[in-house]
Order: structure tokens, then C-alpha cells, then sequence
């Protein structure tokens, strides 16, 4: 600081650098003083208004009651006052009705898409195309049942797959010879099919029996799709020898689908079994 | 020299003299008041400014039972004659638009700024206002006059009626471009009868406090603080341009007529600086400094010129359409060693070449087809491999049509669930459709499918197709 001001009457602070550099005195402008008390005039605005002074076990409520679940819940409002008109419709439809009506059933497939994303779409797939291990529902080949009830039964109870395993009972060689028909689609032509007791659950022809959820053995589509470095034929044998949920064996096949009648509602299933159906594979 | 003894040629000259000094340079701080005489590129730049008149009167033809040109924009459809253009078909105007950039640019580089001197809105509007103050106020020096006296019942009345007929042009303008846009005879009736929604009423507020205040009061100060174009233009100019042009080689050292010097002691050049030239610009430049940011090129000066030369017995053209080449002694360069002008040429065709195959395949009915992903195929019990589509069947015509739907491709295809499609008009109406195909019958992963939609209106059978695939397992 220089004791003899060398910038006389210029309003300077008195604080000089480097001989010419100095601090000036001057007003802050005006546009900026009108911003600085705006601010605090709005500062106090807003903490009238809106949620904003933390005193006590909760914050001040503010004058207008606003709060963010509120805003959020009116904005879900909105929607839903939109969607309340097909909505009120599908209730009082049965599944099979929905899909006579072109509209509604269109307006079901784009409502219900983000649902089976949510619940369906990580074992399925987003266009039912299946996952290893878990069945494809854009095919025409159902275990219990391809019409739009069987699927709404499906998704509220769930399923689970019981085939026992047949290793103790069938040698290797026998196992191939099987294995060999079923591939060639046609089961029959290997005796045991007969004799082993296939046809209690595949039925006599080998087509499945939906009743039990047997798979159809002939029509080349396979519930469980061969592993890494499997051929089908390896699959096939996989299956046969150790079934499958059978809790005798270790190497055992398993396929259960959970039930999702507690998670969702009557209506929400009754949806997702069209947008199931309509995958392609309904019947 | 007394009144009488003049000759008709001296007392000309002397008249010139005379108003010499109202005409001065623009400097944006007076009003210019151009004098306005005739010519050849006068009656040129009214037949040019005369397309505008097209803006007026066309909403008002009509094919049947709806405007000939419409655009609807909140039907998304444009109707141009018998055709309906609609958002599908916009690309063709993005081709439009390099059409027309590069007409400016092409026509800069021949011509000039062409289109800031005999077409644009700018300078043609600003022509017909000032035309009016001729009309109702007299010449220039009467105009500059009244500007300055008090205001008295007679500038009043003058001003009024000048201002009047300004707002009333202006008015006319806004409606006539929001006919464009708006059914025009409904629009007369709705705006009468306070219907026609605020975007009409806020378009022609605008167009009309646009019209009179850029046509009425900035005028060529549009041209140059406002307009990018001119700015543009002025960059895409080269020396082999024509373009308006002072001969300086002929003109210079300009000097005034000497009272009885023959014109063999003449010094001094053609130029006898009567600053006619600046007198006629409607921008107000003197075009003996050269090609300048404020000249419009409307030949204005040259038609002032050629009035001059004509009465002083000197030839014609001392002001000309010229390029500098050329000027300077040098020879035009030949078109082919301009590839500026060939290449924009051959732009220009590309674009037109696409917007005609645009509009000559503009179908009635239009089938979009979208292959599902998720799964690509599945195999389906029967043996056969199933793919999934969303047709979109686009409907320009004007009634709701029963399409029928048919795909080709690969021996056993069967087509699933395209029955019954009504296609809405105007509209796109989408289907999902199902193939199957027997695993048999595909020779690779991948198979050409052709989808084709069928309509009927009045008798007339409409179609579409469209090329798609169909895709199946590796092995």
C-alpha cells in the first residue's frame, strides 16, 4: 500500500500494484442492485410459497400445499383419465372379446407393453422370442395350451414342468436309439417309446398332451434349446436321461414359472394374456 | 446568356445542373426520394415485379371443390393442383429448397444480384409505395418539401390518404398470404365474422406491420442492415459477372458541360457528373464508385444514364450491363471455363431430376412394411417358419378405402391376418400381418418378399408395393 496516493481524487481504495494497477471505489450498477434485491425478495417469495425452511420435525409446508408426489400424481391423473376410457371397457370383457375388437385390442398391446417388459420380458424376451432355458411365445407350439384362457390360467398360476428322469432305466445305447427317432419326428419307430412308458405323457403319438404340459415331440421345436457346444441331439439325451424338476436328480432339466396372480391384477393379466396372444402364436 | 437564346439541348443540361445538388449520397439519416423515370429496365422491372401479383389472386382458383393450391397445415397436406402432398413426401421439398439456394447462387454469378433488383418482395413492394408518393405527393423536391412544412389541412389530407392506401396494401398482403395457407373465400367470411383463430388474425398483424413498416419506412435500409441475402450475394459476384457498371475508362476525368466549348476541346470524359444516376437509385449509391454493397443492380441508373447521353448527343452506355473483365479490356471467359456456373447447373438438375421422380411416383396409396426383430422368425409346429410385419397402408386419397393386401415370394407362402384392412384417408392405418412359409421351400437366411395393396375409388384401381424380407433359420 503506497502512503502517498500517486492517483489523487480518482475514488481509489488506496490499495496500488505494480505502480499502476489499482482497487476504484466505484458503485456496484444499478441493473445489478435491482437483480441483488430481486433475488431477495424472491428468496423470501418462495419460501412463502413452496416447502423450503427445515424448523422442526418437518420443513415449512409453504402457503400453496405443492409438493413433488403431488405434481407427479396429478401428471399420472392425466394419463390415466385418458386411458379410463378404454380401461372401464376392458373391464367388463373377457379376454376372447378383447381380441374380437380390433381397437381395444390394439390399445391393450400398447398399454400393457411396458408391463411385460417389467415382468415377463426377462425370461421371454421383449418379442416373446424366448431365452435359453425358457420357452418362446411367438411360436405356435404350446405346452398347456396356446388359446387366450390357457395363457390368462398360465400367468395367474404359473407352471412347473415334471418329466422324471429316465437314466436309471435306459441304457446309453438305448437312449441314442430314442433320441435318433425323436429327432427324425417320429417316436414310434423306436420301441421304446412304447415300452419305457413315453406314451403316458406324450400320448401314443408322441404329440404331447396338453393337460400335462408333455411337450409334442414330433412337430422338431424343443423346450429346452441345445447348450453351449450341444448339438440337438445331445439336448434331446440331456432331457430323457435326467427329466425334468425332478428332484431325484442332480443334472435335472428346470422349468418353473412362477405364478404372478399375487403381483398382478385380474385386469393386468387378463391384458398381458392378449399381448401374448398376439405374438403370433395364439390359438 | 438570356432565357431565350438557349437551345432545347443547353437548357436541358442546365435544368440538370439545377437539381444537381438534392442528390446525395446515402447516408441512412434522410429518407430518399428516388426520381422516377422511364426506360427499358423500368418497364422490365414491372414486368418482373408484376409475378407478384400471383400472390393475390391464386388462393382464389379452385379445382372442384377445394383450392387449387392449399397448404393445410393442420390437415398436414398440401394440395398443389391435383395433387396432395403429404409429411411422407416432404423430402421433395428439402430438393426444392437446394433448387432455389442454388438458382441464386447460379443467377448471382451470371447476373448479379438479379433477384434483389427486379424480384424480391423487398424491392417491389417498396417500389409500389413509393410510386404512390409520387402519385399523391409529386417529385422529389415537392416530397421533401411537404416532409418539412407544418402540418396543415392539405398535408393532412395528402399524408392521410398516402397512409391509408399504405395500410390498405398492407392488409391485403396479409390476408393474401394467409389464403395460401386457409381456405381463401372462408377466410374473407371468418375474418369478418371475428372465426378465423389467432394464428390467421397474428399472421396477418404481422404481415401487415411487416409490409408497412419494411416497404413504408426502412426500405433500402433493409436491403442493407437487414437482408443477409444482399450480403450473400455480394460474395458470390465475380469479374465475369454482368452487372450494372460505370465505363470509368469513358467517363473519366468527369467534368460539367463548359457553356461553349466544342466537343473537340473537350478535356474532360464522358461523365458530365449530373449525378442522375444517384438521383434515380432507389438505394441511393453512386455507381460510378464501382459495384457496391448498397446496389440492387435494377438498371435504374442506367435507363437515368441513356436519358442524358441521348440529350447531350454522347452514345448510349456509358452506364451498362458489363462484367470488370470485360471493362478492363480484357474478353469474357466462355461458359465452360466457369465450372462455378456448370456446377451449380448440374446441382440444380439433380434436384429437379429428384423432385420430378418425386411427383411421378406419388402413389394414392402407399404401403410401408416393417419387419419385425424380436424374434426375426419362429418355427411353428406345422414345419413352417413364421416372420411378423407391421404393414402401414398410407391413404391420400379422400375416402376411406377396403384394401386388399397380397405378398409374394417363396412357393407355400401363406399371408396371415391381412383381411378386412379399411384404409383411412389422409391417414397411415397399421396392420400386423403374420407369413409362413414352409422350412422346406427357403433356399437361404434371406428371401425377397414383395407386399402389394390393392384399392378401389370411383372405378379407379390403386396400388402400391413395396419390397421387404423374409428371414429364416441358418441351417
Amino acid at each position: 500500500m503506497a502512503d502517498n496516493n500517486p492517483y489523487p481524487g480518482e475514488n481509489n481504495t488506496g490499495h496500488i500494484w505494480d505502480d499502476n494497477i489499482r482497487e476504484l471505489d466505484n458503485p456496484v450498477p444499478g441493473w445489478w442492485m435491482i437483480a441483488f434485491w430481486a433475488s431477495i425478495i424472491f428468496f423470501f417469495g418462495y419460501g412463502v410459497l413452496y416447502p423450503m425452511y427445515p424448523i422442526g420435525q418437518k420443513p415449512t409446508q409453504g402457503v400453496l400445499g405443492w409438493t413433488q408426489i403431488k405434481e407427479y400424481q396429478e401428471g399420472l391423473d392425466e394419463v390415466m383419465a385418458v386411458r379410463a376410457e378404454f380401461e372401464n371397457q376392458l373391464k367388463e370383457m373377457t379376454a376372447q372379446e378383447i381380441l374380437a375388437n380390433p381397437g381395444l385390442a390394439d390399445y391393450t398391446e400398447a398399454s400393457v407393453r411396458v408391463l411385460f417388459g417389467d415382468n415377463c420380458a426377462p425370461c421371454h424376451g421383449g418379442g416373446g422370442q424366448g431365452g435359453p432355458g425358457y420357452p418362446v411365445l411367438a411360436d405356435d407350439d404350446w405346452l398347456f395350451g396356446g388359446t387366450v384362457e390357457t395363457i390368462q390360467q398360465t400367468i395367474t398360476m404359473g407352471r412347473k414342468g415334471i418329466m422324471t428322469a429316465h437314466g436309471k432305466i435306459l441304457s446309453d445305447a438305448e437312449a441314442d436309439k430314442l433320441v435318433d427317432a425323436i429327432v427324425a419326428g417320429d417316436p414310434q419307430s423306436d420301441p421304446n417309446f412304447l415300452q419305457k412308458g413315453c406314451i403316458a405323457c406324450h400320448g401314443m403319438d408322441g404329440k404331447g398332451m396338453q393337460m400335462l404340459g408333455s411337450a409334442n415331440l414330433t412337430d422338431g421345436i424343443y423346450r429346452f434349446v441345445p447348450g453351449e457346444g450341444q448339438s440337438i441331439k445331445d439336448s434331446v439325451k440331456q432331457t430323457i436321461l435326467h427329466g425334468v424338476n425332478d428332484v431325484t436328480d442332480p443334472q435335472t432339466r428346470e422349468a418353473v414359472m412362477p405364478s404372478f396372480g399375487d403381483r398382478l391384477s385380474k385386469d393386468e393379466i387378463k391384458k398381458l394374456a392378449v399381448f401374448v396372444y398376439k405374438f403370433g402364436g395364439g390359438q | 446568356m438570356s432565357a431565350e437564346q438557349k437551345s432545347p439541348q443547353q437548357s436541358a443540361i442546365d435544368e440538370l445542373y439545377d437539381e444537381a445538388e438534392h442528390w446525395n449520397l446515402n447516408t441512412g439519416e434522410e429518407t430518399i426520394h428516388a426520381k422516377r423515370m422511364g426506360g427499358t429496365w423500368r418497364k422490365i422491372k414491372w414486368l418482373s415485379a408484376s409475378v407478384w401479383i400471383l400472390l393475390f389472386i391464386v388462393p382464389y382458383l379452385r379445382i372442384g371443390d377445394r383450392q387449387a393450391i392449399l397448404f393445410d397445415i393442420p390437415n398436414r397436406q398440401f394440395h398443389i393442383l391435383n395433387m396432395t402432398i403429404l409429411p411422407q413426401d416432404f423430402w421433395m421439398l428439402s430438393l426444392l429448397l437446394l433448387f432455389f439456394a442454388l438458382l441464386l447462387a447460379v443467377s448471382t454469378a451470371l447476373v448479379g444480384r438479379v433477384y434483389c433488383g427486379y424480384f424480391c418482395f423487398q424491392t417491389v413492394w417498396t417500389d409500389v409505395f413509393t410510386w404512390l408518393d409520387e402519385k399523391l405527393e409529386g417529385t422529389p423536391p415537392k416530397r421533401r418539401k411537404l416532409d418539412k412544412a407544418k402540418l396543415d389541412f392539405t398535408k393532412f389530407r395528402i399524408k392521410f390518404t398516402k397512409h391509408f392506401i399504405w395500410l390498405l396494401i398492407s392488409v391485403l398482403t396479409g390476408i393474401s398470404f394467409v389464403a395460401w395457407f386457409y381456405d381463401a373465400y372462408d377466410l374473407w367470411s371468418d375474418i369478418f365474422s371475428l372465426q378465423a383463430g389467432s394464428t390467421a388474425y397474428g399472421t396477418i398483424a404481422l404481415f401487415t406491420a411487416g409490409t408497412y413498416v419494411l416497404a413504408g419506412y426502412m426500405r433500402e435500409q433493409a436491403c442493407f442492415w437487414l437482408c443477409p441475402y444482399a450480403r450473400i450475394q455480394g460474395v458470390m459476384v465475380d469479374n465475369t459477372t454482368l452487372v450494372p457498371t460505370y465505363d470509368f475508362k469513358r467517363g473519366e476525368p468527369r467534368g460539367r458541360i463548359v457553356k461553349g466549348q466544342s466537343e473537340d476541346e473537350r478535356t474532360t470524359g464522358d461523365c458530365v457528373d449530373c449525378k442522375q444516376c444517384i438521383a434515380v437509385c432507389p438505394t441511393g449509391v453512386d455507381i460510378r464508385h464501382g459495384q457496391q454493397e448498397g446496389c440492387i443492380t435494377c438498371g435504374l441508373c442506367i435507363d437515368a444514364c441513356d436519358l442524358v447521353m441521348e440529350k447531350i448527343d454522347r452514345p448510349k452506355g456509358l452506364i451498362r450491363y458489363e462484367s470488370l473483365d470485360v471493362l478492363e479490356g480484357g474478353e469474357n471467359r466462355p461458359l465452360f471455363k466457369r465450372p462455378r456456373v456448370w456446377v451449380y447447373g448440374l446441382i440444380m438438375s439433380v434436384a429437379l431430376a429428384g423432385i420430378g421422380y418425386g411427383l411421378s411416383t406419388l402413389d394414392a396409396l402407399e404401403l410401408k412394411v416393417i419387419h419385425a426383430r424380436q424374434p426375426l422368425f419362429v418355427l411353428l409346429s406345422t414345419g413352417s417358419i413364421q416372420n411378423k410385419y407391421t404393414l402401414k397402408v398410407l391413404n391420400k386419397m379422400t375416402k376411406d378405402v377396403p384394401v386388399t393386401i397380397t405378398a409374394t415370394g417363396p412357393e407355400g407362402l401363406i399371408l396371415v391376418d391381412a383381411d378386412g384392412i379399411i384404409a383411412k384417408h389422409g391417414k397411415v392405418t397399421p396392420r400386423t400381418v403374420f407369413l409362413r412359409v414352409p422350412k422346406s421351400n427357403l433356399k437361404g437366411e434371406n428371401t425377397p418378399i414383395i407386399f402389394q395393396v390393392e384399392g378401389e375409388m370411383s372405378g379407379e384401381v390403386f396400388m402400391g408395393t413395396r419390397m421387404s424380407v423374409f428371414i429364416g433359420p441358418k441351417y
